[in-house]
């Protein structure tokens, strides 16, 4: 599905985010380091933040455009969300974190079914359980399958894996790449790790201080990244040095 | 006790819990709207939400006077149209202790309500909620320590109001005679002993209130 982010600018606190890119690939990626907007940029898809002027557009559904004061509220645009503090209800139990925003399969028939994405996840063991007692493992598996049971048309996952040691980044990673193959579901990741980009992402978009200053397939423009973003000298690609 | 006495201990309650019972939703609009959103004159309604906690108790009850009055705006308009009396009746006491507790209220409601992480709410959206939703099912339920522990202190600043009732309402036995201005008439008759039997009933309650209060708040964080 096509992602369009055309026209964004937003004044941030030092810098000012400006992005105009399409994006074409199922798995895709925004990568920069700590700060650069890349949070800000999600935030703006998924309609929690408004700019002054932006043109977001997923597939034929225009979901923001301020030429045209459009705005569809976040309730309605169908796009799931994993924040990277995972945003998990703590006064709900995992299995009413995971109903909250259920559609039941509805017009997707039966690919967000409940009991699909619970075992999809190997969440059955836990469904029960509070959410205070979950590894940060099981949290990110919770987060993910409740953003998946809204049925989401786009995926946004933003750090889904800091805070966790490499062999659970490993199997969260493989858990994003079963999820995106069986249930369609295009996936927009946020991260400032080369390996991760280059893992899970078919196309990326860098991001430095606001601005797009590279987008194309990982592989090639990540593959001699040092392993971490940080910030570049103004002037100058991130990944260099 | 007295039968007397347990009456002024009963009707303290009950009208302590009523008053509290109004001021419930606009305290809870108010503290919500001040914690969650952005509005013009914000702090001139915080301010005057705040007075009544600073103000002299006599002179707000005497603002309540010239209000509820039958020549008050308010107190004219609830005696023509309804045929209702305010001063001088137990009207005119939840009154006094509704406008003297609101304060307590409302900050107690506002810092719960700024306690829950704005992110859930937000990913509540995502995930299709309507604002009423988020309210029901997110922010209520993890401010619900909070809001308790403000309203048990508000209901505690009710049970000790004396001032501005005393204004409003008088002091008349059996009709308006609240704790506090029982225990005022008795020390005036010099019968110290009534007096402090029913100011051990007060600091029981009081205490009990205040106490379970700083539970609710102590777990303000911890739903």
């Amino acid at each position: 599905m096509r992602i369009g982010l055309r026209h964004i600018r937003l004044p941030l606190h030092d810098f000012i985010l400006e992005v105009d890119v399409e994006i074409t690939a199922g798995r895709a990626g925004i990568f920069g380091p700590s700060g650069a907007g890349k949070t800000t940029l999600l935030d703006l898809v998924a309609g929690l933040r408004r700019a002054p002027s932006a043109s977001i557009r997923l597939g034929d559904r225009m979901l923001t455009d301020t030429a045209r004061r459009l705005t569809v509220p976040a309730r309605a645009r169908r796009i799931g969300y994993v924040p990277q503090d995972l945003a998990l209800f703590p006064h709900l139990s995992v299995r009413g974190n995971l109903l909250y925003g259920a559609r039941g399969g509805g017009e997707a028939g039966g690919r967000f079914a409940f009991d699909h994405v619970v075992g999809l996840l190997d969440l059955g063991p836990l469904v029960e359980r509070g959410i205070a007692g979950l590894s940060g493992g099981e949290k990110q598996r919770v987060a993910l399958a409740r953003a998946l049971l809204s049925a989401p048309e786009l995926l946004l996952l933003d750090e889904p894996l800091s805070g966790l040691d490499r062999p659970r980044r490993d199997r969260v990673l493989a858990y994003l790449r079963q999820v995106h193959e069986e249930l369609q579901v295009p996936l927009l990741y946020v991260s400032h790790h080369a390996s991760e980009m280059i893992a899970l992402c078919e196309e990326v978009v860098v991001l430095d201080r606001g601005r797009v200053v590279a987008q194309g397939a990982p592989g090639a423009l990540l593959g001699s990244a040092p392993e971490t973003a940080r910030f570049s000298p103004p002037g100058t690609l991130p990944l260099v040095g | 006790m007295s039968a007397e006495e347990w009456q002024v201990v009963a009707f303290t309650l009950r009208v302590s819990a009523f008053a509290i019972l109004l001021i419930l939703p606009p305290g809870l609009a108010a503290a919500w709207l001040l914690a969650r959103r952005r509005w013009a004159g914000k702090s001139l309604v915080e301010t005057l939400i705040t007075l009544p906690l600073v103000m002299p108790p006599v002179a707000t009850g005497l603002l309540l006077l010239k209000l509820l009055g039958r020549r008050g705006p308010l107190g004219g308009l609830l005696h023509d149209r309804f045929d209702l009396d305010v001063i001088f009746t137990w009207r005119a006491v939840v009154a006094a202790m509704a406008v003297m507790s609101f304060p307590l209220l409302v900050r107690g409601a506002r810092v719960a309500f700024e306690g829950v992480d704005p992110r859930l709410e937000q990913i509540a959206r995502t995930l299709g909620a309507g604002e009423t939703r988020v309210l029901l099912t997110i922010t209520l339920p993890l401010a619900r320590n909070g809001i308790l522990g403000g309203v048990l202190l508000a209901f505690a600043r009710a049970l000790g109001e004396f001032g501005a009732t005393i204004l409003v309402a008088g002091n008349i036995p059996g009709r308006t005679s609240t704790l506090s201005l029982s225990i005022y008439q008795l020390v005036q008759l010099g019968k110290d002993d009534d007096a402090f039997r029913l100011l051990a009933v007060a600091v029981v309650i009081a205490f009990a209130a205040v106490w379970v209060s700083e539970r609710f708040l102590a777990r303000r964080d911890a739903p």
